[in-house]
Order: C-alpha cells, then sequence, then structure tokens
C-alpha cells in the first residue's frame, strides 16, 4: 500500500517537475528574445527549415482531410437536403479548427521531433556545455530562434492549409459528388467571417509556440547517451501533441 | 609557486552528491595563477564533476568557488558570464558545434565577445589553428576530423578569446600514442606561449607528469594530495602509490567511503541546470 502511494507520489511530483521546468525555461526563453544578442539571422534559419519541412506534409494532409471532411459532409447534409452547404461547412471547419490542429500535429512531428534530436545530441556530446562555457546562454542561443520560428510559420502553414483543405473540398465536391462550381464557391464563402481566420491564426502561433518550447526542452533535458536522444525525440511529439489538443480546447473556449 | 597575489581558483568545502551519492565531499583545492595542476583519479571519482564546477557547469550542493578571488556563485547572472569569458574549456570528445565549420566553431566566442572585424576574427582563427597546429583546415566540417583533431580545434576555441585560465577534460584518453604526444606537445606549447593557469583532468600519469606543475590525486571526494610531480610519484602515500604503478593491491581498504560506481556519475542535468545556470 505504501509502495504504491509512493509510486503515486513519485509520479505526480514528476509530472510537476516536469510542467515547473516548463515554465522556467519558457520565463527564460521570453526573456532571451528581448535581451540582446539578437538572433535574427538564426530565426530566419528556423524559419526557413521548419517551413520547408513542413511543408509537403502539411499540404497532403490538409488536402485530403478537406476532401473527407466534402465526403462526409454530403453523406450527412443529402440526408436532410442540405447539400448547398457543404463548402460552408468545409471552409469553416478548416479556418476554425482543422486548420491550426492537423498543421500543429504535423509540424510537431517533423520539426518538434528535430529540434528535440538536435539540442539532445548536442546535450549528450557536450555541445550545451560547450557553450556555456564560451559564455553563452544555451536557452537564449538555442530555444529562441526555435520558438520565435515555430510562432511565425505554424501561421503561415495554416493559411496555406486552409487554402488547400478549401480547395481539396472544392475537388471531391465538384469533380466526385457534382456540384456546381460557381455554387459551391459562393457557398464556401457565404458565412465566412474574418474572425474565422484569425481565431485560427491565433491558436497556430500559441501551438506553434508550444511544440518548438516542447522539442526544446525535451533535447536540453535529454539524458543517457544515443538512447536518451532516442526518448527525447519521441516525448517531444507526444507531449508535443498532447499540449497542442489541450491548449485548442481552452484556446476554442477563450477565442468562440 | 603559492602565495603570489590571489590565486586564480580557490575551491572551499566542495561537496556535490548526484541521487545521494556523495561525489565530492567538502574538497578544497588552490590554483596559483600561472600554475599548471593535473587532477588525477580513477575512472568515476568526479573528476569532470570537479572540473564542471570550476567554471560553473555545475553548482555545488555546499562551498563555494572562487575565480581570482571573486565568488562565482554570488554573482549576478551577467556577471557570471563575464567571469566565464576568463576560462577556455576543452572538452574530452572537443564538443565542436557540428552545425558548424572549423572555421565557424573557432571564431563563435570572438563573434560573440568582441567588436573585432571579420577579417580580424579570420586571422585569430588562423592564428589559433597554427597554434594547435592544424593550419588551413578552417573550411571542414568536424564530422571529417580524427578523434586527436576534434580535441585540437576544441584547444583552438578555447584559446581564441585569450583566456587567463585554460581547463583540460582528459585531453588525451582513447587516443593512439603518437595523437597522445601530439597533443602533450600541444598543450606545453599553449601553456609557454600564453602562460595560463592550466587544470587538467586525466588518468594519464604520463601526460600528467609532462605538463604538471602539481599533481593531485582525487579520492573519495577529496584532494588526497598534492605535489609537484617529482614527489607525487616517489610518495608514500597509498593512493598515489596505488595510482603511480598501477597496482590496485596496493589500494588500502580503509572503508572510506568510496564515492564512485564503475560509470562516472551522471550529471543531473535536469535539475542541476534548473536552478543553476545552463
Amino acid at each position: 500500500m505504501i509502495r504504491l502511494l509512493e509510486a503515486v507520489g513519485r509520479g505526480v511530483l514528476s509530472v510537476f517537475d516536469t510542467l515547473g521546468r516548463f515554465f522556467v525555461l519558457a520565463a527564460r526563453t521570453a526573456s532571451g528574445v528581448v535581451r540582446p544578442p539578437f538572433a535574427f539571422r538564426a530565426t530566419a534559419l528556423q524559419v526557413a527549415r521548419v517551413g520547408a519541412d513542413s511543408v509537403p506534409v502539411v499540404v497532403l494532409t490538409a488536402l485530403f482531410t478537406g476532401g473527407v471532411l466534402a465526403l462526409q459532409t454530403f453523406k450527412g447534409f443529402s440526408r436532410f437536403h442540405a447539400e448547398g452547404y457543404i463548402g460552408s461547412v468545409v471552409a469553416l471547419s478548416m479556418l476554425r479548427e482543422l486548420g491550426p490542429v492537423l498543421t500543429g500535429l504535423m509540424v510537431t512531428g517533423r520539426a518538434g521531433s528535430a529540434m528535440a534530436a538536435e539540442l539532445g545530441s548536442m546535450r549528450v556530446t557536450e555541445q550545451i556545455d560547450a557553450l556555456v562555457t564560451l559564455a553563452t546562454d544555451p536557452v537564449q542561443y538555442l530555444f529562441v530562434p526555435r520558438v520565435l520560428a515555430g510562432i511565425l510559420v505554424v501561421p503561415m502553414l495554416v493559411v496555406l492549409a486552409d487554402v488547400t483543405g478549401i480547395l481539396g473540398g472544392y475537388l471531391v465536391a465538384v469533380a466526385y459528388l457534382g456540384a456546381n462550381p460557381v455554387v459551391y464557391v459562393e457557398n464556401t464563402f457565404q458565412f465566412l467571417d474574418m474572425e474565422d481566420l484569425t481565431s485560427g491564426l491565433i491558436k497556430a502561433a500559441a501551438f506553434g509556440g508550444l511544440l518548438a518550447l516542447i522539442g526544446c526542452q525535451s533535447g536540453f533535458d535529454t539524458r543517457g547517451g544515443a538512447e536518451g536522444v532516442g526518448r527525447s525525440t519521441t516525448a517531444a511529439v507526444v507531449l508535443g501533441s498532447l499540449a497542442i489538443l489541450i491548449a485548442d480546447f481552452f484556446l476554442t473556449k477563450v477565442l468562440f | 609557486m603559492e602565495s603570489r597575489g590571489e590565486p586564480a581558483i580557490r575551491l572551499t568545502g566542495l561537496s556535490k552528491a548526484f541521487d545521494g551519492k556523495v561525489v565530492l565531499d567538502r574538497l578544497d583545492l588552490t590554483v596559483a595563477a600561472g600554475e599548471s595542476i593535473v587532477v588525477l583519479g580513477t575512472s568515476g571519482t568526479g573528476k569532470s564533476v570537479l572540473l564542471k564546477h570550476v567554471i560553473g557547469l555545475l553548482q555545488p550542493d555546499a562551498g563555494t568557488v572562487e575565480i581570482s578571488g571573486e565568488d562565482f556563485w554570488k554573482a549576478p547572472r551577467m556577471r557570471r558570464d563575464r567571469i566565464r569569458r576568463k576560462f577556455g574549456m576543452s572538452f574530452q570528445e572537443g564538443a565542436l558545434f557540428d552545425s558548424m565549420s572549423v572555421g565557424e566553431n573557432i571564431a563563435f566566442p570572438l563573434t560573440r565577445h568582441t567588436a573585432k572585424s571579420p577579417r580580424e576574427i579570420r586571422e585569430r582563427v588562423t592564428e589559433c589553428l597554427e597554434m594547435v597546429r592544424l593550419p588551413g583546415i578552417e573550411a571542414k566540417r568536424p564530422s571529417e576530423l580524427s578523434g586527436g583533431m576534434r580535441r585540437r580545434v576544441g584547444f583552438a576555441r578555447a584559446i581564441a578569446l585569450a583566456p587567463e585560465i585554460l581547463l583540460f577534460d582528459e585531453p588525451t584518453t582513447g587516443l593512439d600514442p603518437i595523437t597522445t604526444d601530439v597533443i602533450m606537445r600541444v598543450i606545453e606549447e599553449l601553456g609557454s606561449r600564453l602562460n595560463p593557469t592550466t587544470v587538467t583532468i586525466t588518468h594519464d600519469l604520463k601526460v600528467a607528469f609532462a605538463i604538471a606543475d602539481r599533481v593531485a590525486l582525487l579520492y573519495g571526494g577529496k584532494i588526497a594530495l598534492a605535489l609537484p610531480p617529482e614527489e607525487f610519484e616517489k610518495s608514500d602515500d597509498p593512493h598515489a602509490a596505488a595510482f603511480v604503478r598501477g597496482d590496485s593491491t596496493l589500494e588500502p581498504e580503509d572503508g572510506r567511503e568510496v564515492a564512485p560506481p564503475a560509470s562516472p556519475p551522471p550529471p543531473p542535468r535536469g535539475s542541476a541546470t534548473i536552478g543553476a545556470e545552463p
């Protein structure tokens, strides 16, 4: 019984330990953003890397998701003769919800894991210690460009995902379900609001910052050689995805 | 050699435990300015841990680290980075940034901490590479270098800012005898050209006797003795004798807590780094 309680206690402690560290590192990253030296070039490099890494997978995901949305909505809406609203449903779902969330998850898989692997191998080969001995704050030097890149790039990718998703819906509706192209397009934008787009982009920026911070933290806290790097990479993806889904709920509540 | 002004490094009552395992136990060590001290110890005695305390990569559980008379952990964060600029540290495997070329590695501290022009930086990089006898390899990637070369590039990066204190973490471990000899000569040369205070940790006696003004033995979390090389060699301290002759049967079984496990204790990256610095 006592052993069970001990195990539970340890688990709880370690969760709070990780959470506490997350906020400490987030604060140090934030202070690193406003403190010189400013990392314009490094940030630009990360933007390019995260973006280039993620574009193909984001485009494919969004294209097929838009298509599936159109198919599923057709199935349901045709039961009460509301096929005319497929375009609206696809566009609203993509902009408000699926664009940011799916993009966030995909970028976590591509870029968040890559950050964890890179920082993890820097940790186990003492490169992070070397940074400290060269009087360089590793959190500022490594986290700041990556987190800024996440915050900047994910919204851009989301715009791309929104467009491709709507395109996917259009292709399925027009080419496969036989909708009238002009009516479909009109219908798509009929109920759209600027606020639908901005709420999605705010989410996207938050997800980008989260996934980068979690990727960096997982890598930064790596212990135990190559195996440890593997564990960190997995942790970056699992924790990053969870964080995005949880944050999505709360952000949706706030932004509704 | 002691007693000339403020010592470069003074460790007082330094203690550190990892997960309840004591690695350093109220350790005292003073290194005079310009002195070359070599710390010997068997694998896992906490030599690296000791070195990481000197440059503030690890924060002690108790005790103080003073650099040129300044208490490192009492200083504010910005000041700590200033103090660190007095140091150049060379890591066991070089710890070169593998996202950068050799030249960029050596230029890193220069671009970050000096206002030198790109041309001046290039010249300094060339100069540093010549000092470690690897001229003209600026454009190579760290992955293209052999282990010995990587370490020497690590030296070059460490001396780029002309530090007052050089730290060498196992500079020759795992290298062939010829490469070891090259490294030793480079270290000696750096010593005579830059006249830094140096702390070297190793378990290689040959290296120790070649470059040390004083040889110290780390045992049981303390500096068991610290003597000039000739005296160290002849010392009748049982630990020193066992080490010098490489004879484990000479080790006294005095039941003293021999802290080290078989492998070096894992530095608790998570917790040590948080309240502390890196």
